[in-house]
């Protein structure tokens, strides 16, 4: 029994602080991870990844920070436990026989058990002091608590010896998950109304399924003693485990570098007045056959010359395609990549969730390591994901790339021949340094190409529509046109206007 | 056929000490001189309730005769103990071994 001292002393009190979960994406969410010997309750539908999460907890807390564990277990048996993370390579076996974690087996008796008369879950308590001297523990999972509730017919009791429990864990500085399922997504948080009790640490984690697509999210609702990220963010099973992807939660840097990157055409360097910055996103627009895939090998092969890695992700042509068509401007994109300066990735969009392709980049990224970064294209990805998905997609992977300090270039494939907006835009262009529009421009019948640069974060740039052709040796950019309006903002028409005038129309000041 | 019943109890705690004296009442009244008892105080042994799995105290497990059984609770309501245990008190032959 916990004595309660009633001295006024408070000295020896100190600050809360937080122990990394080794959970990837989860200490940046919670901004440091789980509060040091402190119980956090953890609820989640049934399937919602629950178990999942507490047994990553354990495992990496005692393989990566040598924080040795209990795991209780009320529902299923701990070699089913043993047996479920065993694809992902996860040896719990082993780390009991090292004594460095211990299952205690709190699930239900195969046989009915008769009550007769007042007990209490002093066992429980016995065996979880037990458990956490025999490994020396700091770190203890209980799974999932709810299941207590079913195997014993005194909740209120259940309810007080939950919270002596948590009490002991408290006294003997164990850092511990408790987890409880819900009944739904949305609404009350736990069965049996545990989190009024339990913690002052509740995370949620949902399975919901949206548009045909399980979506999984994660949210921290709160942690005492600290601030945390608050909202819901997505998250994946994977063979290595859990994955959070902080989106919103990334930082946000502006862009501070002030090295000057060519584009790998002089006249582009010239129109954004002396090339890109090394940590910024540019996005090039326009309809299909505009070119942008060209601006790509462009951009692709002024890497590979500087000797800078350079990662393409293609979404929209197969990789023969692109090598071919780099080959067509003279781009040897094959020999780049046996010198190593260049990596094709080519997924189909349909492929995976939008969630699995962030991650598959930011694996690729940590990978590679590549200094500038393609995406061809990012409106490929509209057409998988509802609108809410593909913004949360775009912002995570823009402050990402940022946070890398990757110089990226993504391209937009506008919907409509003449132009306009498309999803990708108005999703992307407020994030973007720099945006570079192309469109098809028609003088007197016969069709040429527009080039303009509309936005460039943190520099001047030029603000004339140029008339760009394309040969077997690349993109060549010529001169303004001269009497055209409307070239970016739908269909061009000639006037007899004056080249002042006509700028003074096109963008106002 | 002797009963062999083990009782585990947590030190000093009201409803153990209940367990107990219920216990030792009902044995005499219902298997007198056909019963081994143990009792196990978990907080003097914590590894025998890690070893057993044992949640709720008290708990009286049967291990003998027949197949294994547990009862939790103060042992308060005697017609439970009888139906948790399997022991039909008219059958006394069988319950006191004769």
């Amino acid at each position: 029994m916990k004595t309660h001292n009633k001295s006024q002393d408070f000295d020896d009190i100190k600050s809360l602080d937080k122990i990394a979960t080794g959970i990837e994406g989860f200490e940046h969410i919670s901004m440091g991870g789980l509060t040091e010997g402190r119980t956090t309750l953890i609820v989640g539908s049934s399937g919602s990844g629950k178990t999942m999460f507490a047994v990553e907890f354990l495992y990496r807390g005692i393989t990566t920070f040598n924080r040795n564990g209990v795991f209780i277990t009320f529902e299923e048996r701990p070699r089913e436990i043993v047996r479920n993370v065993k694809t992902l390579g996860w040896d719990l076996g082993k780390l009991v026989k090292q004594k460095r974690l211990i299952f205690l087996d709190a699930s239900p008796e195969p046989e009915h058990v008769e009550e007769t008369g007042s007990y209490d879950l002093s066992g429980l308590v016995v065996q979880i002091k037990h458990a956490i001297e025999k490994v020396g523990a700091k770190l203890l999972v209980m799974d999932s608590i709810g299941s207590l509730f079913d195997q014993f017919t005194n909740t209120g009791l259940i309810r007080q010896e939950i919270f002596r429990i948590t009490d002991i864990f408290k006294d003997m500085g164990i850092t511990a998950i408790i987890t409880a399922e819900r009944l739904q997504e949305y609404g009350t948080i736990s069965r049996y109304g545990i989190e009024e009790f339990v913690s002052d640490n509740v995370i949620i984690i949902r399975n919901v399924l949206e548009e045909e697509k399980c979506r999984r999210t994660i949210q921290v609702l709160k942690v005492r003693g600290n601030t945390h990220y608050k909202g819901e963010f997505p998250f994946t099973i994977t063979d290595s485990g859990i994955n959070i992807i902080p989106l919103s939660a990334m930082e946000l840097k502006q862009s501070s570098s002030t090295q000057r990157i060519s584009f790998g055409n002089a006249k582009l360097d010239e129109m954004t007045n002396g090339g890109l910055f090394q940590d910024s996103i540019t996005l090039a627009s326009g309809p299909t056959g505009s070119g942008k895939t060209l601006l790509c090998a462009t951009f692709t092969a002024e890497a590979c010359k500087k000797g800078e890695k350079i990662l393409l992700l293609a979404f929209e042509e197969s990789r023969a395609q692109l090598i071919r068509n780099a080959t067509g401007w003279n781009v040897d994109f094959q020999n780049w990549e046996k010198a190593g300066l260049l990596k094709i990735i080519c997924h189909y969009p349909e492929a995976m969730g939008l969630e699995d392709h962030l991650l598959n980049i930011r694996r690729a990224v940590a990978e590679f390591k590549p200094r500038r970064l393609i995406m061809d294209s990012v409106s490929a990805m509209e057409r998988v994901a509802n609108v809410r998905l593909f913004r949360e997609f775009v912002i995570g992977l823009t402050s990402f790339v940022k946070q890398e300090e990757i110089c990226s270039l993504f391209t937009s494939t506008t919907p409509k021949l003449s132009g306009g907006d498309s999803i990708t835009e108005a999703h992307i262009s407020t994030i973007t340094d720099a945006i570079i529009l192309m469109r098809y421009v028609e003088i007197n019948g016969i069709l040429r190409r527009g080039i303009a640069v509309i936005k460039m974060r943190g520099s001047q740039h030029d603000k004339q529509v140029r008339e760009f052709t394309i040969d077997g040796k690349g993109l060549h950019i010529g001169e303004p046109f001269k009497n055209v309006h409307n070239i970016i903002l739908g269909i061009a028409t000639h006037g007899g206007l004056s080249e002042s005038e006509h700028l003074d129309e096109m963008f106002e000041h | 056929m002797r009963y062999n019943l083990k009782l585990y109890t947590a030190g000093n705690a009201a409803n153990s000490l209940r367990a107990v004296k219920n216990l030792d009442r009902f044995v005499t009244k219902y298997i007198p001189n056909n019963c081994d008892i143990e009792i196990i105080d978990i907080l003097k042994d914590p590894h025998m309730a890690f070893d057993n799995n044992i949640i709720a105290v008290p708990a009286l497990v049967k291990t003998a005769p027949g197949p294994s059984r547990k009862i939790i609770g103060d042992l308060s309501e005697i017609e439970k103990v009888l139906e948790g245990l399997g022991i039909n008190p008219k059958n006394k032959k069988i319950n006191e071994g004769i």
